[in-house]
């Protein structure tokens, strides 16, 4: 035994003497990552044999990028309160860094065969390639800049926001509006992103071609990981002693700054981690969906997001993942159907959750593990400690 | 020299003079009750020393700092441990992670991000103290009243601050908690200064120290309790209503 405990009575339930922490697996990660792997096998299975159209790859893939968006909105929203709309911003920077370099592979292969040009911007008559879009040939880069440029964008907007101490409802106006300035921005031509069109007839991407059923697959395998590493990576930091002062931050902020820390600066991190895993989901949804446009910055986006996850059950990351799968598979049937229907049913959908299911579809599950501890005569208080 | 210095100090809020001239010294390990009727300004004043407002005029030093540049996480790392009026601890957490958060440590996001083994004597021993050994892994959200107060005492321990600013303890406590809570303040002094604003005068006689009024912002009376209470001011705007 360590010295030092003799005065303390024995704990409860045999804990230990170190600290409670809770580890980076537990039962419902655990089931969440198994699940994913399934899918990541499964799906590709289900096709080469046939039972599972090869669209429904692509679809199922770009579900896998909305889970990572909403699990990283989850981290800022959930756990360190702050509530972004405009984290569709993120997700379309980082889509649009993706898309300019499946771009520059067309290459030749455009309808203006330029070389050195894009097709749009021949058609605009410019003569030689912006400097921000130099680099973009390499993908190392792109793929770089998929995150960096996200991370650095809220760097900047949240050193000033945190900084003034922006918070509620104020910050999120903000957020919107500062998706809203980009979508603006990305519809004019002059801006060289393609304007209204957008990005899009990609051919390949590091010399596969991107209508081939097996680079799809290969597209929908690194979704479901990066969904993994998103979410371990998002773990990791709300079990560790930083994760516990970002929840601090969002139930007492103005205790933890007296308590010596500065929030500004674990708001910022939180801030930019999130966006720049938004950022890797719009990177990989670009190749998956063959388009990225200003739509993506559209104000309506982001608020979907923060549907996603109040549906799935703030706080909880897979909640957030299992929200958006929802969410987005029912659009898929629901716009198929009645297109006009959808955003009714939408609002219909988050205006039950938040009366009827205020911990989401995962609070609900969670309230029957619950009740089946204490059938067995156990108190669901341990559970939670090691949730 | 003193601890805690305010000399001339002023603030105004949309030109009511919430602190107006205060000046006021407390000694290292002092301990010192501070009285006076309803938005007389005390809280105010540990707004001022903690950097939570800015003065309009006057200086604030604290062991040597100014404390009109500093922020509150600022105050805090230099040792100024500060309890509210209302209650506040973290509510989802439980006790044992409260007193672990506030343990003196090191307070950067990669620092906390990677941090290693806890020093689960230390917390131990403050849960020890503050008769919560056995709620150690309950949420503070299921505390009484009084054990949160408790808690958060416990919290600014943790931070081992040289000066304690605590507003209104007693509020909400029962009889023996009250009690017990002011031994604790008594103990506690000589080690750390201990300011309290309260206005419980059971509670300030039990404190037996150094006691100051203030009104309309600034010091109206300081003294031993016997002093002032003896005084007519004090009497007219406090004690005699
Ligand atoms: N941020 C603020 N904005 C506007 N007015 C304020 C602010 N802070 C304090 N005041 C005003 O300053 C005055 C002094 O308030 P303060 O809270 O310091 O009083 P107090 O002595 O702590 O009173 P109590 O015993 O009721 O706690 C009050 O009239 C209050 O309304
Ligand atoms: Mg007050």
């Amino acid at each position: 035994m360590e010295k030092g405990n003799d005065a303390v009575p024995a704990p409860r339930s045999g804990h230990t003497a170190t600290l409670n922490r809770k580890t980076l697996l537990n039962t419902r990660g655990t089931i969440f990552l198994c699940v994913l792997a399934a899918v990541a096998v499964g799906v590709p299975y289900l096709n080469a044999t046939g039972m599972l159209p090869d669209y429904a790859v692509s679809l199922i893939g770009k579900y896998l990028c909305f889970a990572l968006l909403a699990i990283a909105l989850d981290l800022l929203w959930g756990y360190c309160g702050i509530l972004s709309l405009g984290h569709g911003a993120f997700f379309a920077l980082g889509g649009y860094a993706m898309g300019m370099h499946l771009m520059r592979e067309i290459g030749e292969r455009g309808v203006y065969a330029n070389p050195d040009l894009p097709d749009f911007m021949v058609f605009l008559n410019w003569q030689e390639l912006p400097w921000f879009w130099w680099g973009f040939d390499t993908f190392w880069f792109a793929a770089l800049m998929a995150l960096f440029v996200p991370g650095l964008l809220a760097f900047i907007f949240g050193y000033f926001a945190f900084r003034s101490r922006v918070t509620g409802v104020y910050l999120s106006i903000i957020t919107q509006a500062m998706t809203y300035a980009l979508m603006l921005a990305f519809f004019r031509n002059e801006m060289g992103f393609g304007g209204n069109n957008g990005l899009t007839d990609f051919k390949d991407v590091l010399g596969y071609d991107l209508q081939s059923q097996d680079t799809r697959i290969g597209l929908f395998v690194l979704s479901a990981l990066a969904v993994a590493v998103g979410f371990l990576i998002c773990r990791a930091v709300v079990i560790s002693k930083a994760g516990k002062v970002i929840i601090s931050i969002r139930d007492a902020e103005s205790r933890t700054r007296f308590l010596g820390y500065r929030v500004e600066g674990y708001k910022l991190f939180v801030f930019v981690l999130s966006a720049m895993l938004a950022g890797l989901a719009g990177a990989l949804y670009t190749p998956q969906v063959g388009i990225i446009n200003p739509g993506e910055f559209s104000p309506a986006n982001s608020i979907e997001i923060v549907i996603w996850v109040a549906i799935g059950g703030r706080g909880t990351l897979v909640g957030a993942a299992i929200g958006a799968v929802i969410v987005a598979a029912s659009k898929t049937i629901l716009t198929g159907l009645y297109p006009e229907a959808w955003l009714f049913v939408l609002g219909a959908m988050f205006v039950f959750v938040t009366i009827f299911m205020p911990r989401g579809v995962l609070g609900v599950w969670d309230g029957m593990i619950d009740g089946m501890w204490r059938m067995r005569g156990m108190d669901p208080n341990e559970r939670r400690l090691r949730a | 020299m003193s601890l805690l210095i305010l000399d001339g100090v002023s603030r105004s809020f949309d030109g009511f003079k919430a602190v107006n001239g205060m000046t006021l010294a407390i000694e290292p390990g002092e301990l010192r009750a501070i009285i006076g009727p309803n938005g007389a300004g005390k809280t105010t004043m540990m707004d001022i020393v903690t950097g939570k407002t800015r003065p309009d005029g006057g200086t604030v030093r604290f062991d040597g700092h100014d404390m009109t540049r500093i922020d509150e996480a600022g105050s805090a790392r230099l040792g100024i441990g500060r309890k509210f009026q209302k209650p506040t601890v973290f509510e989802t957490h439980t006790v044992e992670d409260n007193i672990l958060l506030s343990l003196r440590d090191d307070r950067g996001v990669f620092a906390t991000l990677f941090s290693g083994a806890d020093d689960t004597a230390r917390v131990a021993e403050l849960l020890a103290l503050i008769r919560l050994e056995d709620r150690r892994l309950d949420l503070a959200a299921d505390l009484s009243h009084g054990q949160k107060q408790w808690l958060e005492i416990g919290m600014l321990l943790a931070q081992d601050p040289k000066l304690l600013l605590i507003d209104e303890p007693a509020a909400g406590m029962t009889d023996e908690e009250t009690a017990r809570t002011a031994a604790l303040l008594r103990d506690l002094a000589g080690d750390h200064a201990v300011v309290v604003v309260e206005h419980d005068m059971e509670f300030v006689r039990a404190l037996d120290c150094r006691v100051t009024c203030l009104h309309q912002g600034r010091v109206l009376a300081e003294g031993s309790l016997a002093q002032v209470s003896a005084n007519e001011q004090v009497v007219e705007v406090y004690l005699g209503r």
